[in-house]
């Protein structure tokens, strides 16, 4: 249970690595968003089951079951208000990008207004 | 063994809240760096969950509450305030 | 392990505020503001402090990052009308 516990916090602490890691290599603002968010959530949930399991004794179950309750409720909401917010003020997407559905839908509305 | 294991974990932790420093310190706009304090936010939530495994306090885990509540609303308010002003 | 973690936090809290200092920008100032005070929480937490890390935590990187945002909301409602 203790081992099993520990490789599991291993583990998801390599995924918050991945998730910095990408945070820091990806070419603009909304990949950026996407590693930072999506990998980070998930390791930090993976290291909080594993602490849980490794130190039972030190570390209260239920605080910890509340915690990751609220970080899967609160941390795609943060996200969503960012990436809303950075579409709007007009940061410009990568070079690479091949589709912009909200601009696209945006335009289609302001054609059928007029 | 555990221990080792759970001490590498905690240190894969650490390089991530420098790797995401790092992103704060060259992100081109104002939005790039608020991506990364979240980021930092939940890595150090998951690092102060580690230290209370580590060091054996209970009462460490109600810090990490109190953080993740508090950081929440301020990453909002930066959000609303980006798009259209508080 | 304890004394790896003081000197890596203190090293990124020194940068941050640097970079508080060096930014033009007054949002990116804040934002750096706020990751000092996240360090600091976490430092306080391994120097056995937990009280004060929670004081830390909930004033300054929650309430003054937002009396900041308020005061930065107003100087740019005024820029706009004179």
């Amino acid at each position: 249970m203790e081992l099993a516990g520990a490789i599991i916090t291993l583990i998801g602490s390599i995924f918050l690595f991945l998730g910095a890691l990408g945070l820091l290599r990806m070419p603009d603002i909304f990949n950026r968003m996407q590693a930072g968010t999506k990998a980070t959530t998930l390791g930090s949930i993976l290291f909080l089951t594993g602490s849980a399991m490794a130190h039972a004794e030190c570390t209260c179950t239920g605080k910890i079951v509340i915690l990751i309750l609220f970080i899967i409720f609160t941390n795609p909401l943060s996200s969503h208000a960012l990436a809303r917010a950075a579409h709007f003020i007009g940061i410009p997407l990568a070079k690479k990008t091949v589709k912009d559905d909200l601009a696209e839908d945006e335009k289609k509305e302001e054609g059928g207004q007029l | 063994m555990v221990n080792i294991i759970y001490q590498i974990a905690g240190a894969i932790a650490l390089a991530a809240i420098l790797l995401a420093f790092i992103r704060m310190i060259k992100g081109p706009t104002a939005a790039d760096r608020v991506v990364a304090l979240d980021a930092m936010t939940i890595i150090s939530i998951s690092l102060i969950i580690f230290l209370a495994a580590t060091l054996q306090r209970v009462i460490y885990i109600d810090i990490a509450l109190v953080y993740g509540l508090i950081s929440f609303v301020g990453i909002v308010a930066i959000a609303r305030y980006l798009e259209r002003g508080i | 392990m304890t004394t790896i973690i003081i000197a890596v936090l203190g090293a990124i809290m020194i940068a941050a505020a640097v970079l508080a200092i060096v930014q033009k920008s007054l949002l990116s100032a804040v934002i750096a503001a706020g990751a000092i005070s996240l360090l600091a929480s976490l430092l306080y937490i391994v120097l056995a402090a937990p009280d004060v890390a929670m004081t830390e935590a909930a004033i300054g990187s929650g309430l003054t990052t937002i009396v900041f945002l308020f005061a930065l909301n107003k100087i740019r409602k005024e820029d706009k009308h004179g």
